[in-house]
């Protein structure tokens, strides 16, 4: 039994129209349908965290939720993270600076959750920065790198910002 | 890792949804389908219709009237986990939900689903095995009221018939100096619990346990309370020699036994846990009397 149906979100700003399945995830219609492949799909059962983007704003996992279920609403993808003029995200240079990355795998993901969390909260703990992170699986970086990154930006968040 | 085929359902209304419920057969409700997306994927569940809750405004609630919490099925982990008012009153829930699957995950997955889904070492039927909550079930045939120790029948299965669909639950807070604790184990964090223990208790002036309620997940396939030893021990001090009461009620359990954990060892965890939920909880009583 085939059920299709036609959907439109926004996606980094951008209106997506097309005619889906309604069986399809949200990971394979931004991957697939719209040829976004900076979402990675790692588990496909929600444990790994690869796939992690922003719903309105909110982290949470494409590969356990359907296409369908994101009609009229609006989806950030760690591609529109940077700058318009093709600058990174404060997050995505302090990776680059503490070396928060290895293979890159996670990394869409880790960006996807952490950015998330730092506009809840804008100064975390070390251990706050673990807690949210144990959601996303890596097996290259041992994380350390990750938690510098993450409050590095923190740090000068809360400096500029007074938080 | 693709879903089967299914029809997909978005009802605007309680109404509407209990009405395709009723008329479709093979039908699954989808909450915030953090447990149900992961068994579509595998493709342990292979529903011919899939009936989304999200898009019912109406489920997504948390309402405090006559000293008494009622809470839509559809309010989030993640918000249940922020609400002020929960926090002040409840504070077992914010503590407890920090072990609720993961950051990201908790911004979708909801208590509705939790309670549904039943899994034996999930984190919100615990609590309201401990609150005595009670659940409002509906259907096209009318509703019901269920007591939370009527709610699971056995391994991940409510008392909810194929038309039934739970829309709210109510919580009675207790007194405001009340002790509480949530702890459990598990093998990495976020994973399944191999045993956890909610405690809440209240003390009087003496000091002794004027009430108490202990519940164990993770060890059998539903949570479980200790009434026994719950009524053995009010009206005394709770120091170690009363603890052969709660072990001997665990021991009584009939434990889950798998590959990677026996019951003995499942067991064994629970009356660790206990201990400490029991002495943090104890402790928090005390500083909320002085």
């Amino acid at each position: 039994m085939k059920d299709s149906r036609k959907i439109q979100l926004e996606i980094n700003g951008v209106i997506f129209e097309r005619m889906i399945e309604t069986r399809m995830t949200l990971s394979d219609f931004i991957r697939h349908e719209c040829g976004l492949t900076g979402t990675h799909v790692g588990c496909e059962h929600g444990v790994c965290g690869a796939c992690t983007i922003h719903l309105n704003g909110q982290a949470i996992r494409s590969c356990i939720m359907y296409a369908v279920q994101a009609h009229g609403q609006k989806v950030t993808t760690v591609e529109g993270l940077c700058q318009p003029d093709g600058s990174l995200h404060p997050l995505q240079q302090a990776f680059k600076n503490q070396n928060g990355l290895q293979c890159g795998f996670c990394t869409p993901g880790m960006l996807m959750t952490c950015t998330a969390y730092l506009e809840e909260k804008s100064d975390p703990t070390e251990q706050e920065i673990r807690e949210v992170i144990s959601g996303n699986i890596c097996r290259c970086t041992g994380y350390q790198g990750i938690v510098n990154a993450t409050l590095e930006v923190a740090n000068i968040k809360s400096t500029n910002g007074g938080a | 890792m693709k879903p089967v085929a299914f029809k997909y359902h978005d009802p605007s209304s309680v109404e509407e949804a209990l009405q395709i419920l009723a008329e479709k057969e093979n039908s699954k409700i989808l909450a915030g389908g953090q447990s149900l997306g992961p068994m579509l994927n595998f493709r342990y569940v292979m529903p011919d219709h899939l009936i989304d809750l999200n898009t019912v405004p109406t489920l997504d609630f948390i309402r405090l009237e006559d000293s008494i919490f009622s809470i839509g099925a559809m309010t989030r982990q993640r918000t249940l986990e922020r609400d002020s008012e929960l926090k002040r009153l409840c504070p077992i829930f914010s503590e407890a939900l920090q072990w609720v699957g993961h950051y990201a995950t908790r911004n979708r997955g909801t208590i509705g689903g939790s309670l549904s889904h039943l899994d034996p070492s999930s984190e919100l039927p615990a609590l309201c095995a401990a609150y005595d909550a009670k659940l409002v079930v509906r259907s096209v045939r009318g509703d019901r009221i269920i007591d939370f120790r009527d709610w699971g029948i056995s391994f991940m299965t409510p008392n909810l018939e194929q038309d039934e669909l739970l829309t709210e639950i109510k919580i009675s807070p207790w007194q405001e100096s009340h002790g509480y604790a949530f702890v459990e184990f598990s093998r990495r964090h976020g994973d399944f619990a191999i045993a956890g223990v909610g405690c809440l208790i209240a003390l009087d002036t003496n000091q002794n346990v004027k009430r108490i309620a202990i519940t164990i997940i993770g060890v059998s396939s539903t949570p479980v309370r200790l009434f026994e030893a719950e009524k053995a021990v009010i009206g005394n001090r709770l120091q170690e020699d009363l603890m052969a009461h709660f072990d001997h009620e665990i021991s009584l359990l009939e434990a889950s036994n798998d590959a990677q954990t026996t019951a003995v060892y499942r067991k064994k965890i629970a009356s660790t846990l206990l201990r400490r939920a029991i002495n943090q909880a104890t402790h928090r009583a005390q500083q909320g009397l002085n």
